[in-house]
C-alpha cells in the first residue's frame, strides 16, 4: 500500500520502521529537514519537507494516489486539519489521526465524517486503558490479549516465594493445576524458548499463555495475592493520569495524583472530582512518604521525564509497594533497564503505533497474513496471531509429527469458541485462530513460514 | 562516530558486483566468437573465471555479514566497488595482450567505467570487436551506475534498506540526490528503464542513418553514458551529417537530469519546463553554439557546416562525452576557451555526464549574488532558492566544499603530471578532460591524439582523477581518511 505519514517524531519513526518492513511504500512528511534526513537514511522511504496540513505539500507527497494517510504530528489541530485536507483531495483515502487532547475526543469521533477521519488514535488513552487492565490483575507485568479475547500471554517475574522456582517446566501442571504454557523465558536479558527440562530459577521472567478464564486460578495457585489494588498513587498529572482516573472511575480504586504545577492541579481537581489531587514534587522522597506511598497498593509513574519515572518507581519498590507501573517514552527498549525493578513498563508511543499497524494489517487483509502481532519482553519476543486458511500446510496432522522451525512455538489454537493450549496430539484445522511465539531473529510473515520443511 | 566499519557487508556487495561483471562479460565473449576472434574470446573466458573465483572467495569470507550499514559504509562501498570493477574489468585487455601494460589496461577501463573516454590506444580500429564492445559497454553501465543497477535487480539487505540511499548519493552525480519513489529498488528500476529506452531510441536513429549494427550499439553506449569511446580513429568525423546531428541531440538529452524524464512520464510537463537548472543548461548550450559558430565561420565552407560542428562539439563537451567531428584543437582561442568553460560546467545533476554540474553552478552563482547583496544590505536575511524552494544551508555548504576539493585536486594533479614535460596546455586540459570525465583535451591530448605518451605515474594520477570525478570526490577521498582504515 502507498502510505503517507505526517510527522517523523516518536510515533512516526516507530511506524516508519514497522510499515516499511512489512513492504509498504512510505512517504514521510515533516517540517524539520534534519528529522527527515535521519529517517530516510535509516529506512527505505522518501521524505517531503513542509507542513502536512498544506495542500501543496500533500500534493507533492502524492496524496492523490495514496491509500492511507497517518497524521502523527505533535499537534492535534494540525493532525485534524491534515486529515481533512488529505481526505478532501482524495476521497478514497483512509486517514488515521493522532488526537490526544481530551477536549477534542468526542468531536473526533462524532464528527469524523466532517474531519475525514477514519480512525482517531489516542496514545495516552490507550496507555491509561493498559494501565487500568494491569491494575486489575496485580502480579502480571504485562498482559497481551489474542484471539478475540480468549487467550492471554502474561508476563510474570519469579520471586523468592514463587512455588515454580527450581522446578522443571514438565512439573508445571502439578503445581498450577490448570492448562498453561510457558512460551518464553527471559534470563539476564537473554530470551530462551524453553523445553520440558528447563528449570525455572529465581528472577526469571516467564511469558505464560493461558485462557482468559484461567488467569485468576493461575495467580491463586502461584500464591500471588489476587487482592485488587485499593489505593493507587499516580506521580505526574499529565493526560495519561487524567485518562487513567477516568478509566478507574467506579472500580472502587482510590487515586491520588501528585503534580507540582499548581495551575494544572486546579485544572485536574475541576475535571476529576473523585480523585485526590496533591500539589507537590513527586521527585522528593520525603514528600512521597508523607503522601503514604508505602501504604498504597500500586504506584504509577507518569511524569514527563523518563529519568524521574525510573527514580520514583525504584523508590516505590524499596517501600514494598506491591505493584509498580512505569511509563517510559524514550528508553522502553533499553537493555540496561531490564535489570532494574521498574515493575511493568508502559510505552504510549509503542501502544499507539501497534494499534495503527494492526489497523493497517486489517485493512490489507491479505490471505494468510497476520491478524495481530504483539511484541513482548522489550521487543525481543513476538507473538503473532494467524487464521489457518485452506492452503495452510499440515492441516489436520498431529503437532508431534510436524517439524516446526527452531525458536517457533505454537502456543494456542482457538476453534470456534473452544480454546486449546496445544500438546503433541493437537492439530490445526482450517479456520482455527493460531497464536505462535517466536524470538525476533526469526521473521514470520504467514502461517506457512513456521514449518521447518 | 566510533564504530567498527562493517567490512563484511561491504565485501558482500562487492562480491555481488563482481558476479554482475562476469555476467556483463558474456555478450562481449559472444561478440568475440561471432567475429571469430578466438584470442579475445579466451581472454574474456579467463577473466570471467578469475572474477568469479574472486567473488566466490569474497562471498565465503563474508557469509556472516551483519546488516548495520551507514553513510560511511555507503561511501566506502561505492569507492571500493568502482576500484574492484576497474581492476577486474581491465583483465580482458591485458590477458588478450591487446593492451600489454596492466596500468594502461586499467587506465582504459577506468576511462570506460567513469565515462571519460580518454584512451591510450594508438590505433582503435585494430582492436578486436569483443574488446571494443566491452569498452563501450563499460561506458553504458558506468553512466547510470553499476550499484544502481545492482539495486534494481536484487534487494541488498532485506530489511532496513535505508542505507541504499547513501549508495545512490555516492554513485549518482549532483548536489542533492534523492529517490523518485519511496522504494529504492523501484527508483533504480525507473532510472534504468528511462536509460534503456533512450539508448534503444539512439540505436534505432543511428541504424536509420545507415550505420552498422555493431557501430550503432557501441556509439549509442558511448552517447548514453556520455563516455566517448568510439570504434574509429577519427571518432565521428567520417560519419554522415545526419548521424552527427542525431548524436548531437542524444548527447544533449543524456546530459539532462533524469528526474525530468520521470516527471515527463508522469505528465508533469510544467515542472520540467520551470526547472531552473534545465533553463541554464539550455541557455549555456545555445549561447555557446552561436558564439562558436560565429567564431569559426571562416574555417568551414558554409554556415550550416560551422553550425553543425559547433553544435556537435558543444554537445560533446558539455555532456562530457568526448566524441569529435573535427579537430577542435585547430579552432581559434576564443572557441577553445568556451569549450574549456563547458568542460568545467559539465552536464546537469542526475544525468550521466560529469563536470561540476549545472546545478552546482546555479547554486554558486546564486550564493555569490547573495554574498554581494549581503555587503550592501548587511542585516537582510536571504535564502537561496531553486525552483522557488529554499535550498538547505547544508547543501550550500556541501557545494562550496565540493568546489574547494575540486580546485585542490585539479591543482595537485596538474603539478604531478607536469613532471612529464608536456606543455602547460596539454597538461591542464588532460587533467580537466579526465577529472571532468570528458575524454580528449587540447594540444598533445587533443581529439586526434591520445594519452599513451604519459608516464605510469601520470596515468595513475589520472586514473584517480577519473574515479574522483565520476564519483564526485568524496567516495574516493574517504580512502585517505584514517577512520576508514581503523580496525576497531
Amino acid at each position: 500500500m502507498k502510505i503517507l505519514i505526517a510527522g517523523g517524531g516518536k510515533i512516526g519513526a516507530s511506524l516508519t520502521e514497522q510499515l516499511t518492513n512489512e513492504g509498504h511504500e512510505l512517504t514521510v512528511i515533516d517540517c524539520d529537514s534534519d528529522v527527515l534526513e535521519n529517517l530516510i537514511g535509516r529506512y527505505d522511504v522518501i521524505g517531503v519537507t513542509g507542513n502536512a496540513a498544506s495542500m501543496s505539500v500533500l500534493e507533492t507527497a502524492g496524496v492523490k494516489d495514496a491509500d492511507l494517510f497517518i497524521a502523527a504530528t505533535d499537534m492535534d489541530e494540525v493532525n485534524m486539519l491534515a486529515c481533512m485536507t488529505a481526505h478532501g483531495m482524495n476521497s478514497n483515502l483512509t486517514t488515521i489521526g493522532r488526537i490526544r487532547n481530551p477536549e477534542y475526543r468526542s468531536q473526533a469521533f462524532e464528527m469524523r465524517d466532517i474531519f475525514g477521519l477514519t480512525m482517531a488514535v489516542n496514545p495516552e488513552q490507550r496507555a491509561a486503558r493498559e494501565i487500568a487492565r494491569l491494575l486489575r490483575f496485580p502480579g502480571f507485568l504485562s498482559i497481551d490479549t489474542f484471539a478475540k479475547g480468549y487467550v492471554e500471554i502474561v508476563e510474570l517475574k519469579v520471586d523468592g516465594k514463587n512455588p515454580l522456582r527450581n522446578n522443571p517446566l514438565s512439573k508445571l501442571q502439578d503445581i498450577i493445576h490448570t492448562q498453561v504454557l510457558v512460551c518464553a523465558v527471559q534470563r539476564n536479558g537473554e530470551t530462551i524458548m524453553p523445553d520440558g527440562n528447563f528449570i525455572i530459577r529465581e528472577n526469571d521472567l516467564l511469558f505464560i499463555t493461558a485462557a482468559t478464564d484461567h488467569l485468576t486460578t493461575l495467580l491463586k495457585n502461584l500464591g500471588i495475592i489476587t487482592k485488587k489494588a485499593r489505593r493507587v498513587v499516580i506521580a505526574g498529572g499529565g493526560r495519561i493520569s487524567y485518562y487513567l482516573v477516568k478509566e478507574l472511575e467506579g472500580t472502587g480504586i482510590d487515586c491520588t495524583i501528585v503534580e507540582n504545577n499548581p495551575a494544572r492541579c486546579r485544572e485536574l481537581a475541576e475535571m476529576l472530582p473523585d480523585a485526590t489531587i496533591v500539589e507537590g514534587d513527586a521527585s522528593s522522597q520525603e514528600f512521597l512518604d508523607m503522601e503514604g506511598v508505602g501504604a498504597s497498593d500500586a504506584v504509577v509513574t507518569l511524569t514527563g521525564l523518563d529519568e524521574l519515572n525510573i527514580v520514583i518507581s525504584l523508590y516505590a519498590n524499596t517501600r514494598n509497594v506491591s505493584q509498580v507501573i512505569t511509563k517510559l517514552s524514550h528508553a522502553e527498549n533499553n537493555k540496561i533497564l531490564g535489570s532494574l525493578e521498574l515493575g511493568s513498563i508502559i510505552s504510549p508511543k509503542e501502544l499507539a503505533s501497534f494499534a495503527i499497524v494492526r489497523y493497517v494489517r486489517a485493512m490489507q487483509n491479505q490471505q494468510g497474513s497476520a491478524v495481530a502481532v504483539h511484541r513482548l519482553g522489550g521487543g525481543r519476543i513476538e507473538a503473532i496471531e494467524f487464521i489457518a486458511e485452506k492452503d495452510t500446510r499440515h492441516l489436520g496432522e498431529k503437532l508431534k509429527d510436524i517439524h516446526t522451525r527452531n525458536n517457533v512455538l505454537i502456543v494456542s489454537i482457538l476453534r470456534g469458541d473452544k480454546l486449546e493450549i496445544p500438546s503433541g496430539n493437537s492439530c490445526i484445522k482450517k479456520g482455527d485462530s493460531v497464536v505462535i511465539v517466536t524470538n525476533s531473529d526469526v521473521h514470520i510473515n504467514q502461517l506457512n513460514d513456521i514449518f521447518g520443511d | 562516530m566510533r564504530y567498527a566499519m562493517n567490512y563484511k557487508q561491504i565485501g558482500k556487495i562487492i562480491a555481488f558486483i563482481l558476479i554482475l561483471e562476469a555476467v556483463f562479460m558474456v555478450p562481449a565473449w559472444g561478440i568475440s566468437l561471432l567475429y571469430h576472434e578466438a584470442n579475445a574470446a579466451f581472454a574474456f573466458l579467463k577473466s570471467q573465471l578469475i572474477v568469479l573465483v574472486a567473488a566466490g572467495i569474497l562471498l565465503a569470507i563474508t557469509r556472516d555479514a551483519k546488516h548495520n550499514f551507514y553513510a560511511k559504509e555507503g561511501l566506502v562501498t561505492t569507492g571500493f566497488t568502482w576500484i574492484a570493477l576497474s581492476l577486474f574489468g581491465a583483465l580482458p585487455f591485458w590477458i588478450s595482450r591487446e593492451i600489454p601494460s596492466y596500468v594502461d589496461a586499467v587506465f582504459e577501463t577506468v576511462s570506460g567505467f567513469t565515462t571519460t573516454g580518454s584512451s591510450i590506444l594508438t590505433n582503435v580500429e585494430a582492436m578486436d570487436h569483443g574488446l571494443l564492445y566491452w569498452r563501450s559497454f563499460s561506458h553504458w553501465v558506468g553512466g547510470m551506475g553499476v550499484l544502481v543497477f545492482l539495486m534494481a535487480i536484487v534487494p541488498l539487505a532485506g530489511k532496513n534498506e535505508g542505507f541504499t540511499l547513501h549508495i545512490l548519493r555516492a554513485e549518482s552525480p549532483g548536489p542533492s540526490v534523492g529517490k523518485l519513489v519511496p522504494r529504492m529498488r523501484q527508483t533504480a528500476k525507473i532510472l534504468y528503464l528511462i536509460y534503456v529506452v533512450l539508448t534503444v531510441l539512439d540505436v534505432v536513429f543511428l541504424l536509420l542513418g545507415g550505420m552498422s549494427l555493431f557501430d550503432s550499439i557501441c556509439h549509442a553506449f558511448g552517447t548514453a553514458g556520455t563516455g566517448g569511446f568510439g570504434v574509429k580513429a577519427d571518432s565521428f568525423a567520417s560519419y554522415s551529417p545526419y548521424l552527427q546531428n542525431v548524436t548531437t541531440v542524444f548527447m544533449l538529452l543524456f546530459g539532462v537530469n533524469f528526474s525530468c524524464y520521470y516527471l515527463l512520464l508522469l505528465k508533469r510537463v510544467k515542472e520540467v519546463l520551470r526547472d531552473e537548472e534545465l533553463h541554464l543548461y539550455v541557455i549555456i548550450v545555445v549561447v555557446s553554439i552561436l558564439l562558436i559558430t560565429w567564431n569559426i565561420s571562416g574555417l568551414y565552407t558554409t554556415i550550416g557546416e560551422s553550425l553543425r560542428h559547433a553544435a556537435f562539439q558543444v554537445a560533446t563537451v558539455i555532456s562530457t562525452t568526448g566524441y569529435a567531428t573535427t579537430d577542435f584543437d585547430l579552432w581559434p582561442s576564443f572557441s577553445k576557451s568556451i569549450l574549456l568553460f563547458l568542460m568545467l560546467s559539465g552536464a546537469c545533476a542526475g544525468s550521466t555526464g560529469g563536470g561540476i554540474k549545472v546545478a552546482r553552478l546555479l547554486l554558486l552563482m546564486k550564493s555569490l549574488r547573495r554574498n554581494f547583496h549581503a555587503v550592501l544590505h548587511p542585516s537582510e536575511i536571504r535564502k537561496v532558492r531553486v525552483n522557488g524552494v529554499p535550498v538547505d544551508e547544508k547543501v550550500m555548504n556541501n557545494v562550496n566544499g565540493y568546489l574547494i576539493a575540486y580546485v585542490a585536486i585539479i591543482t595537485f594533479s596538474f603539478l604531478l603530471i607536469s613532471l612529464d614535460g608536456f606543455s602547460m596546455e596539454t597538461n591542464f586540459s588532460a587533467i580537466m578532460a579526465t577529472f571532468n570525465n570528458i575524454g580528449p583535451g587540447f594540444a598533445a591530448v587533443g581529439p586526434t591524439c591520445n594519452f599513451s605518451a604519459y608516464s605510469t605515474l601520470s596515468k595513475i594520477v589520472m586514473i584517480f582523477d577519473m574515479l574522483a570525478g565520476r564519483l564526485e570526490i568524496l567516495p574516493i577521498l574517504v580512502f585517505f581518511s584514517k577512520s576508514t582504515w581503523k580496525k576497531n
